[in-house]
C-alpha cells in the first residue's frame, strides 16, 4: 500500500512538470533489469547500501543517529587509496587488496570514533558532530585529489588516477558481479543480525539504546558501547569505501563526494526496513534499483536522475505515515 | 580602511537575510519542543518554488508568498507525523531532507540556468547618506530590512508578550501550559508552520536575492544544517542566533577575501571551509556542560579552572526541556 502511495505520488509530481509517468518508470525499470549487465550493475551497486545498513542497524539499536556515515565511507575510500598508492609497487595485487580493505576498515572506525568522542566528550549531538566530519571528509578528499595524489600532469577535479585492472575485485565473466563484494555485503548484514539478536554485547547495545539511564545501573558500560556502536558502523562504512574503490561498478579511482549519497541512503533503507536486517536486505536491492535505474532519465529524456530519490522517499514518508495511522487509530479501537 | 570595513560589513548584511530568516524559522519551532530537521531540503524546494513562480508571473511577491506555503507545508507534514501520528521527529525531518532536496532538482529541472527576476535594489532615501552606518544599513534590498526587523519582531515576541510566554512553556514544561489552559499540540502545529513557513521566506531569499536563479546542484546545499547548528549555538535565543548566522556569513566572506589572497590553493577547498569551522564553534558552546572536560578541567590550577569554567559557562546554552518530545493527555 505505501510502494501504491509512493509511486502515485512521484507520479503526480512528474504530471505536474508534464512528462509521462508510465514512460519514467518504464525507463527506470528497464534501466535497472532491462540487461544482465544493468542487474549486475544493480546487484554490486547494492553492496556499498548493504554494508553501511548493516552498520546503521547497531548505530540504531544504541539509539544514535549516525549522519556523519557518508564522511565514514569517504575516509574508507581515502584509506584505501592511500595503501594502495604506497604498496602497489611494492606488494603482490591480492595482499594490495587485503591491506586497503583493512586501511579503508581503519578510515571509517577513526571517524566513526571521532563522531562517537565529539558526542561523549564534547557533548556536541552525534548529528552535528557528525556532519561536521562528513564536510571535512569532503574537504581533505578535494585536497588530496587536486594536491598530493593529482593526476601525472595537471590535477582536475576528476579524480586521481585510476587504478590497473589487477587491482580491481575479480568478476564472472559476461555477468559482471565479483563474488566477493556480493558476500562481503550478506556476511556483513548475517553477522550484525546475529550480533543484535543472539550476543550479550547485542543486548548492551539495545539497552543503552532503550534507556541509557537504568543500562548503566545495571552495569553496562554505556559510553564505550555507544564508541563501539560508531566504531562497529564506521568500519564496515570504510569497508564500502573500499568497495568503491575496487568493486567492480567502481571507476577505480578516489574523485570527490565518492560516497555518492550511499550512506545517506541506506539510513532510508534502515528507517524503511523498521530497523529489521532481514528486511535491510531486499530494501538495498530495491533502492540500489531505484537508484540505477534513475541514472537513465538523463539520458534518455529531460528527466532529473533524482526521481529515483524522489521514489525513495515518498516511499519511506508513506511508510512512516502508515505505521502511525496504524498505531494511533486501530489498535486503541481493538483496546 | 574604514571604507573597506564599511563595504565588508555591507556585504555580509546583504547576503544574511536566507540564513536570518531560517533560524529565526527554526528557532521558534524549536522553542515550541519541535525539530524541524529537514531545513537542507526546505531550503532547496521553497528557493526553487520561488524562483519558478516568481518567473513564470513576474512577479517577486508571489515568489516570495508560495516560498512561505510549501515551507510551512513541509512544516505540517512534520507536525502532522510528529503530534498527531507519534511519529520520530528525526526521522521525519531527514527523510524530507533528502525528499525535498531531490524534488526541487527534479522539478526544477527545465528552469536551472534560466535568467529570472529578482528582488531590486533599494537604498532608503534620506538615510543612506549618514556616514558610517548609511552604507551598511541602509543602501540595501528590502528583504535586507526585513530581516532586520523580524530578529526585533521575534525576540519582542518572545521575551516581551504573553503568547511569547506561553510559546516558551510549550518547549519547556508542556504539561503546566496545558494544566494553565494551552491547547498544547494546537499550538505546537501553529508554531511550526510559521517557522516552516520562515525557512520558505529564507529559500525565496536565496533564488530571488543573495543566489539568483536556480541551478542542479544549487550550491547552498549543506546551509540548511549550518542553520540548524546555529540555533543551537545561538542558545535558542533569536538575538545570539542572529549573530551566529552573521558570523557564518563573515566567515563565508572571509573565505573568499583569503581566496583571492592566495590563488594558488584549489578554490574547492576554501568553499568548504566554512562549514566545519562552525561545528567547530558548535564544540566550544557544548564542550563546557560535559562530564570529560569536568575532569580534564580538575587538573588545572584553581585560579585557570575558575576563568576556564567561567568562559564555558557564557558560552554555554541549553536546549528547550522538551524538545523533540511527543506531548499526550493523560
Amino acid at each position: 500500500m505505501a510502494l501504491l502511495g509512493a509511486v502515485l505520488l512521484s507520479g503526480a509530481a512528474l504530471l505536474i512538470i508534464g512528462a509521462s509517468p508510465l514512460d519514467a518508470f518504464g525507463l527506470i525499470l528497464s534501466g535497472a533489469f532491462g540487461s544482465p549487465s544493468r542487474l549486475a550493475y544493480v546487484l554490486t551497486a547494492s553492496v556499498p547500501v548493504l554494508l553501511c545498513s548493516a552498520g546503521l542497524l547497531v548505530t540504531f539499536a544504541a539509539g544514535l543517529w549516525n549522519i556523519g556515515i557518508e564522511g565514514q565511507v569517504v575516509m574508507g575510500a581515502v584509506f584505501a587509496t592511500g595503501v594502495m598508492q604506497c604498496l602497489q609497487p611494492v606488494l603482490p595485487p591480492s595482499a594490495v587488496l587485503i591491506l586497503a580493505a583493512l586501511a579503508g576498515i581503519l578510515g571509517g572506525v577513526l571517524w566513526g570514533i571521532s563522531a562517537g568522542a565529539l558526542r561523549l566528550y564534547g557533548n556536541v549531538n552525534e548529528i552535528f558532530g557528525g556532519l561536521g566530519l562528513n564536510f571535512i571528509a569532503g574537504s581533505l578528499t578535494v585536497y588530496l585529489i587536486l594536491g598530493p595524489w593529482k593526476r601525472p600532469g595537471i590535477g582536475s577535479t576528476s579524480g586521481t588516477l585510476p587504478f590497473p585492472p589487477s587491482l580491481w575485485l575479480p568478476a564472472f565473466k559476461g555477468f559482471h558481479v565479483s563474488p566477493v563484494e556480493v558476500l562481503l555485503g550478506l556476511g556483513a548484514m548475517g553477522l550484525i543480525a546475529a550480533l543484535l539478536r543472539g550476543t550479550y554485547l547485542g543486548l548492551q547495545f539495545k539497552a543503552v539504546g532503550k534507556n541509557q539511564r537504568s543500562a548503566f545501573l545495571m552495569g553496562v558500560p554505556v559510553g564505550r558501547r555507544m564508541l563501539l556502536a560508531f566504531a562497529l558502523c564506521g568500519g564496515l562504512a570504510g569497508l564500502a569505501g573500499w568497495v568503491l574503490i575496487v568493486g567492480t561498478s567502481a571507476r577505480h579511482n578516489l574523485f570527490p563526494l565518492i560516497s555518492s549519497g550511499y550512506g545517506f541512503l541506506a539510513i532510508l533503507v534502515v528507517l524503511l526496513a523498521n530497523f529489521t536486517a532481514l528486511w535491510s536486505v531486499p530494501i538495498s536491492l530495491f533502492f540500489a534499483a531505484l537508484a540505477m535505474g534513475s541514472l537513465q532519465l538523463p539520458l534518455q529524456r529531460q528527466l532529473d536522475s533524482s526521481l529515483g530519490g524522489v521514489i525513495q522517499g515518498m516511499l519511506v514518508l508513506s511508510v512512516l505515515i502508515t505505521q502511525g495511522l496504524q498505531s494511533r487509530f486501530f489498535r486503541r479501537e481493538e483496546r | 580602511m574604514t571604507m573597506d570595513l564599511s563595504i565588508l560589513l555591507a556585504s555580509v548584511l546583504a547576503a544574511s537575510p536566507p540564513i536570518v530568516f531560517a533560524i529565526l524559522g527554526e528557532t521558534i519551532t524549536e522553542k515550541a519542543g519541535v525539530i524541524n530537521l529537514s531545513l537542507d531540503g526546505s531550503l532547496l524546494l521553497t528557493a526553487m518554488a520561488a524562483f519558478v513562480v516568481a518567473l513564470e508571473t513576474h512577479s517577486v511577491l508571489a515568489g516570495f508568498a508560495v516560498s512561505m506555503i510549501v515551507g510551512a507545508f513541509i512544516a505540517w507534514i512534520i507536525a502532522f507525523l510528529s503530534l498527531t501520528l507519534y511519529q520520530s521527529q528525526l526521522a521525519t525531518g531527514f527523510v524530507l531532507t533528502l525528499l525535498c532536496r531531490d524534488l526541487a532538482y527534479v522539478l526544477g529541472n527545465s528552469y536551472a540556468h534560466v535568467p529570472g527576476p529578482q528582488v531590486p535594489h533599494t537604498p532608503i532615501p534620506g538615510l543612506e547618506t549618514l556616514p558610517v552606518i548609511g552604507p551598511i544599513l541602509f543602501n540595501q534590498d528590502p528583504v535586507v530590512y526585513l530581516s532586520l526587523m523580524a530578529i526585533v519582531g521575534v525576540w519582542v515576541y518572545m521575551y516581551k508578550t504573553q503568547p511569547g510566554l506561553k510559546l516558551q512553556g510549550l518547549g519547556e514544561r508542556p504539561a503546566a501550559a496545558f494544566v494553565r489552559g494551552v491547547n498544547v499540540n494546537a499550538m505546537r502545529y501553529v508554531y511550526t508552520l510559521v517557522g516552516g513557513a520562515l525557512v520558505g521566506l529564507g529559500g525565496a531569499s536565496f533564488s530571488l536575492l543573495v543566489k539568483p536563479g536556480w541551478a542542479r546542484p544549487y550550491g547552498i546545499e549543506g546551509t540548511g544544517w549550518i542553520a540548524l547548528a546555529i540555533v543551537i549555538f545561538g542558545g535558542w535565543k533569536p538575538t545570539r542566533a542572529a549573530l551566529g548566522a552573521y558570523f557564518f556569513v563573515a566567515l563565508q566572506t572571509a573565505v573568499n577575501v583569503l581566496q583571492s589572497a592566495l590563488p594558488d590553493v584549489p578554490t574547492q577547498i576554501f568553499a568548504t571551509l566554512p562549514f566545519p569551522l562552525m561545528i567547530l564553534t558548535l564544540l566550544f558552546v557544548t564542550i563546557g556542560n560535559s562530564e570529560g572536560m569536568n575532569q580534564v578541567l580538575s587538573h588545572l590550577p584553581e585560579e585557570a579552572q575558575a576563568l576556564v569554567r567561567r568562559v564555558f559557562k557564557a558560552l554555554q546554552t541549553s536546549p528547550p526541556a522538551a524538545l523533540g518530545t511527543t506531548f499526550k493527555k493523560e
